[in-house]
């Protein structure tokens, strides 16, 4: 269990996080999900102690993280895996960081097991390629046996096979009860790994909710009506009390069939505010024909972008939608 | 790598776990710095210098006895001579001092000690600690070692000293409680600056050039400079005469003890302040 309170982190004149409060539960994985330089990683150092907040305070298991008898026992964190001696051979890093917290050295044995690091026990860390020094950083986390656990963007730059292993580690973890803090700059990533999501932007909280609830309310759901008689749908539709616009013809055009004709655009309508079956209804209860009926849903990168959309620092020209 | 089975250990001991103590934290600076290479090679340096030198000095010295003037027979001190490769290799410890702190910094380690220890105090004490106690014992051997085999080359040459003779068992033993406690100070300045080239830079700075500077500056400016600038009142303590404007040689070494523990309460301060 991590809560905050009214969180603030200010650098200078810069707004790194912005009373941000939340409650992050045991056995689910709570991704952390924002776009880049949106507060991620500065909230994970306040949580950690490495940085004291402005305002606010934030909590494990009731404390602050500088009072917890032994931390390591009770959080396990990976912030960057290149954040050790490289000198050092990979059991040292582990073992030192063991013995500070009273975690005998069979269990960094057993660690080293658990990531498969065994044969790579003795090289030195900076020879460690990059899904290695990934499997170490996840390594030095699991020591304590911690009850909470905090990765920052542990995917990055993995190969498919490393991201396989994370996902399934995050969840297993979480499965058993743990709580699992995972950040990540990738909606798709999340939805994959994710049960419920914290999303800010610019320092603030978007959203606190599961990866579902996320979907169902920020992605746009509407229905892509072709039809001959599409200005007279569109009239009873907003009579109904939906939204209409004037719809592409992308949807069609994206999967095009041999023998249907390509409409111009004048006969599509996109409806929002009402499903397909009642649009549907609708159009037969007045004898419309329709030539396409097509519920939309925005994937999840679209809600993410869509909800973080006012909250991106540095936008690309030609980037805007 | 087998994906389906990520045997993650039971458990069972997560309920009955103690507290982190400080000799926990002493346990982790132990293994941090024997597994280093800079640690082996900084210490080798260190006995080789400082024995090695001194027998060098020694020897030659000796052999230069029969040609010194009257006074420069009077002012003969076979001991500081044995002990004259100390000051180089201290150079050593110097380094290795500011860098087992500094390397922490530039590699990002310190923000994984830090996670696994929040209570930044710990660690650098546990560090300065470990540091000392490591140079302490090796100051010790190369001090001894300079000194027996540096009375064995002067003997037969010079007036050679013995470990009973009076101030030079003192003398002998200081040179390790002086290394040790610049040491600290290199821990501190590491700590302090962050940085290894500003840190050693500052201790070079503090150990030679000022003083050096001091040499040329008339002497109601020079004689206070040489009396309680704290490197050099602390080194009376391996001094077996007393010179003219020095402390003598425990206050000497109180001395440059002060001045550490002010420098280490500034690090101390500064290490639990700021973001890391």
């Amino acid at each position: 269990m991590i809560e905050a309170h009214g969180l603030v982190k200010r650098y200078g004149s810069t707004m790194a996080v912005n009373d941000l409060s939340f409650s992050i539960r045991p056995g689910m994985v709570t991704g952390f999900l924002g776009p880049n330089g949106a507060g991620k990683t500065t909230t994970m150092r306040m949580i950690l102690g490495l940085d004291a907040p402005t305002q606010g305070s934030v909590t494990v298991g009731g404390r602050s993280y500088r009072d917890l008898p032994a931390p390591m026992r009770e959080v396990g964190a990976l912030l960057d895996a290149k954040a050790l001696h490289g000198g050092r051979q990979a059991r040292d890093h582990l073992l030192c960081l063991a013995r500070s917290n009273g975690i005998p050295s069979s269990r960094v044995d057993e660690v080293l097991r658990i990531v498969g690091l065994e044969s790579a026990a003795r090289r030195q860390a900076k020879g460690l390629s990059l899904g290695m020094g990934q499997r170490l950083g996840i390594a030095s986390a699991l020591l304590g046996d911690p009850a909470v656990l905090i990765f920052d963007e542990p995917v990055n730059g993995l190969d498919p096979d490393g991201i396989h292993w994370i996902r399934t580690l995050m969840r297993q973890l979480a499965a058993e009860g743990r709580t699992v803090l995972v950040s990540s700059h990738l909606m798709s990533e999340m939805a994959l790994t994710a049960d419920h999501l914290l999303v800010i932007g610019k320092g603030q909280l978007i959203a606190d909710t599961s990866v579902d609830e996320f979907v169902r309310s920020s992605s746009q759901q509407s229905v892509h009506v072709r039809s001959p008689q599409a200005a007279e749908l569109a009239a009873l539709c907003r009579d109904a009390g939906a939204t209409v616009r004037a719809g592409s013809t992308s949807r069609a055009a994206a999967a095009p069939v041999a023998g249907t004709d390509i409409g111009t655009g004048s006969d599509v309508i996109e409806v929002t505010g009402m499903d397909n079956a009642e649009v549907g209804r609708l159009a037969a209860g007045h004898g419309f024909v329709l030539f396409e009926l097509i519920p939309v849903r925005a994937s999840l990168e679209e809600a993410f972008m869509e909800l973080t959309r006012e909250s991106v620092d540095y936008q690309a020209v030609g980037a805007t939608r | 790598m087998t994906e389906a089975t990520i045997a993650l250990a039971r458990r069972d001991h997560q309920a009955a776990y103690r507290a982190s103590t400080f000799a926990d934290v002493l346990g982790s600076e132990w293994v941090k710095l024997r597994s280093v290479r800079s640690t082996f090679w900084a210490l080798t340096v260190t006995v080789v210098l400082g024995i090695g030198l001194g027998a060098v000095i020694s020897a030659a010295t000796a052999h230069a006895y029969a040609r010194l003037s009257a006074s420069g027979k009077l002012s003969w001190d076979p001991t500081g001579i044995s002990q004259s490769g100390v000051a180089i290799a201290s150079v050593a410890i110097v380094v290795l001092g500011v860098l087992c702190v500094s390397s922490e910094y530039s590699s990002g380690m310190i923000r994984t000690s830090l996670i696994a220890v929040p209570k930044r105090g710990r660690v650098l004490a546990a560090k300065s600690l470990v540091f000392a106690v490591a140079t302490f014992v090796v100051g010790e051997v190369v001090c001894f070692a300079a000194f027996f085999v540096g009375q064995a080359l002067i003997s037969g040459h010079a007036p050679h000293a013995a470990l009973g003779d009076p101030g030079v068992a003192r003398a002998v033993v200081g040179g390790g409680l002086y290394l040790a406690v610049l040491a600290v100070l290199s821990v501190a300045a590491g700590a302090l600056l962050r940085h290894a080239a500003a840190a050693i830079t500052c201790m070079v700075a503090v150990l030679f050039v000022l003083p050096g500077i001091a040499q040329a500056l008339p002497d109601s400016w020079r004689n206070p400079v040489t009396e309680f600038w704290p490197t050099q009142a602390g080194s009376q303590l391996t001094n077996v005469y007393h010179s003219a404007h020095t402390l003598q040689p425990w206050p000497g070494f109180g001395v440059m003890c002060l001045f550490v523990a002010l420098v280490y309460g500034i690090a101390w301060t500064l290490l639990d302040r700021r973001d890391a």
